[in-house]
């Protein structure tokens, strides 16, 4: 099985994040990146997959130069091999440009499986699975807490509000999944080694035949008109419970009329 | 005024407030028109959504759509924005309710925006990122803007419309029925509220300390007619069941009042539950920092207040 898991870079949510004040888009150099969390899971599940099914694992990731950092940790849980979508004229592309981007260079590198963490924690918009599937014509398996593949058929548990929806699909399919699903391993020392023999292929706009008036900031379907720090919250009353912490905290509810 | 597509969102034929929500805030930006997709359409429905102004219902209730993971009720939408050029359309900003919208941009080359928290004139959406650090605002410049809204972002307020009927049949697409449901598994949630859609929540981390002990948490709850939700540490533990995970890699939240009971408030957790209108923080660690940003804290050990707290709030009933 032809296994493609989608990772991302992203700032470390421990550290402060900032837009750009020049061009508006996420500053990344303002914070260390990392891989998005979600992605080790799906990292995690596509080596499972393999380990079950044999076949090949590729890293895809759509970044600038220093996403290498996130494409070496991939490889250094188990990945076999890389693509790194990697182009000035991709910066500041938005939701539907970058699923038009990572859909283009799917279809230069084939797949039987695309597997993504279900959102990013930078951007958040949740909805990058669902428009691979929508581009690439294939069944949309996402927000999967359990995946099973058999031959070509492919099952997986959605979780929704009330529970999970049982869904089959046939592949070539996308599959977002969400933490519940497993425990993504830690990379080990020779893991480590290995991964920087590993090949990274580059792929720019041209090489994966992505439009260019399609990507780039200048492209994007949607805007940021401005941004500012969020105004912190007014100081609030903090106690010492002397005994009476639970009287005077539903003292406070009452007076907000919650009770 | 133009059109503005709301997506109904309804669990066994009943229609869940973040729609009346929509409902309310395309009211203040043009003309609000209802569009239930899939199974389950009842008179009750209707009558609901023209309460909150739905002056028209479109209705495509055929069985397959609810048969299909997303991708028929973004055929529906796409439908629609073809055949009726709406200013714009709504979505609720759960987790299908991304996934529709994102496969609608895709089907309509609009552009899309979401989870917002607010939506102004010229469509220009107000969104809270990095966890509540930054506000921005945004708007779509190409085709049809979509907006998914998070719920609870906006009070809903009845306003009879006339909710006129008009069915919409569309021929699904061979891709649209590319993964099929084969069944619904419902978990037990009990009488409570739902964790997204909640007016109150209150949320265990590790303080709770075991799975037993969430029955504290869960009694508080119950006092306030409000939603369990737990920290990443409490659902990792396997205290308390993944989906009510609050945070960062669980739901986001934004509730009239929050409280949070040892939780001792990570960006993690934060990320999901810093727009809650009112935060209430018991932790025994006084330098939790979740009490930066409580309304009102208490330091001392949540076996003790919390329990207080649930027998004042029932003595006051």
């Amino acid at each position: 099985m032809n296994i493609v898991v989608c990772v991302k870079q992203v700032p470390d949510t421990a550290t402060e994040r900032k837009l750009r004040s020049d061009d508006k888009t996420l500053d990344r150099d303002a914070a260390d990146g990392v891989v998005n969390e979600l992605d080790e899971y799906a990292v995690e599940e596509a080596l499972r997959l393999k380990e079950a099914h044999g076949g090949e694992v590729t890293v895809l990731s759509m970044g600038p130069a220093k996403a290498t950092e996130t494409i070496r940790k991939a490889l250094a849980m188990g990945a076999d091999k890389a693509v790194h979508l990697h182009d000035d004229a991709l910066h500041g592309s938005d939701a539907l440009g970058t699923s038009y981007a990572i859909s283009q260079a799917l279809k230069k590198i084939g797949f039987d499986l695309v597997i993504l963490g279900s959102e990013s924690t930078d951007a958040r918009t949740g909805m990058l699975a669902a428009m691979l599937a929508e581009r690439l014509g294939a069944p949309q398996l996402t927000l999967a807490s359990k995946v099973e593949v058999e031959g070509t058929s492919i099952r997986v548990e959605r979780i929704t509000d009330y529970g999970y929806d049982k869904v089959e699909a046939s592949l070539p399919a996308v599959v977002s999944v969400v933490e519940k699903i497993n425990e993504p391993r830690y990379p080990s020392f020779k893991g480590i080694m290995a991964a920087k023999k590993k090949p990274v292929e580059t792929l720019g706009v041209a090489d994966a035949e992505i439009a260019a008036d399609q990507v780039g900031l200048a492209s994007s379907w949607s805007e940021v008109v401005d941004f500012a720090a969020a105004p912190p919250r007014a100081a609030g009353t903090v106690i010492k419970d002397e005994g009476d912490g639970g009287a005077k905290a539903a003292e406070f509810l009452a007076s907000k009329k919650f009770i | 005024m133009s059109e503005i597509l709301v997506l109904v969102e309804h669990v066994d034929g009943d229609v869940k407030k973040v729609t009346l929500e929509l409902l309310t805030l395309a009211r203040s930006l043009g003309t609000p028109a209802a569009v239930w997709a899939g199974p389950g359409y009842s008179d009750a429905a209707k009558a609901r959504l023209a309460e909150y102004g739905a002056e028209k219902i479109y209705v495509a209730a055929a069985d397959e759509i609810g048969d299909y993971v997303v991708a028929p009720k973004a055929e529906v939408l796409a439908h629609l924005v073809a055949e009726r050029s709406p200013a714009a359309v709504f979505v609720a900003a759960t987790g299908e309710g991304k996934e529709i919208a994102g496969r609608l941009a895709v089907k309509t080359d609009s552009g899309v925006i979401s989870d917002a928290v607010g939506v102004g004139e010229g469509f220009v959406a107000e969104q809270s990122i990095f966890g509540g650090g930054v506000n921005v605002h945004s708007r779509v410049n190409k085709g049809t803007p979509i907006i998914t809204v998070r719920p609870n972002s906006t009070a809903p307020v009845a306003a009879a419309a006339a909710g006129a009927e008009e069915k919409v049949e569309v021929a699904l697409s061979d891709a649209a029925r590319a993964a099929r449901i084969v069944e619904r598994v419902v978990q037990e949630k009990g009488a409570r509220p739902e964790l997204t859609e909640a007016a109150i929540v209150v949320s265990g981390g590790r303080g709770v300390g075991s799975g037993e002990n969430f029955a504290i948490i869960e009694k508080l709850a119950d006092a306030l007619g409000a939603a369990v939700g737990a920290s990443r540490a409490a659902t990792d533990a396997g205290w308390y069941p993944h989906q009510f995970q609050v945070g960062q890699t669980g739901k986001t939240v934004s509730p009239q009042l929050y409280i949070a009971a040892g939780i001792s408030g990570a960006i993690q957790h934060r990320a999901g539950m810093q727009t809650s209108k009112t935060i209430v923080v018991i932790n025994k660690d006084a330098e939790a920092p979740l009490f930066e940003i409580a309304d009102f804290g208490v330091v001392g050990d949540l076996f003790q207040v919390v329990p207080q707290l649930t027998e004042e709030i029932e003595k006051r009933k």
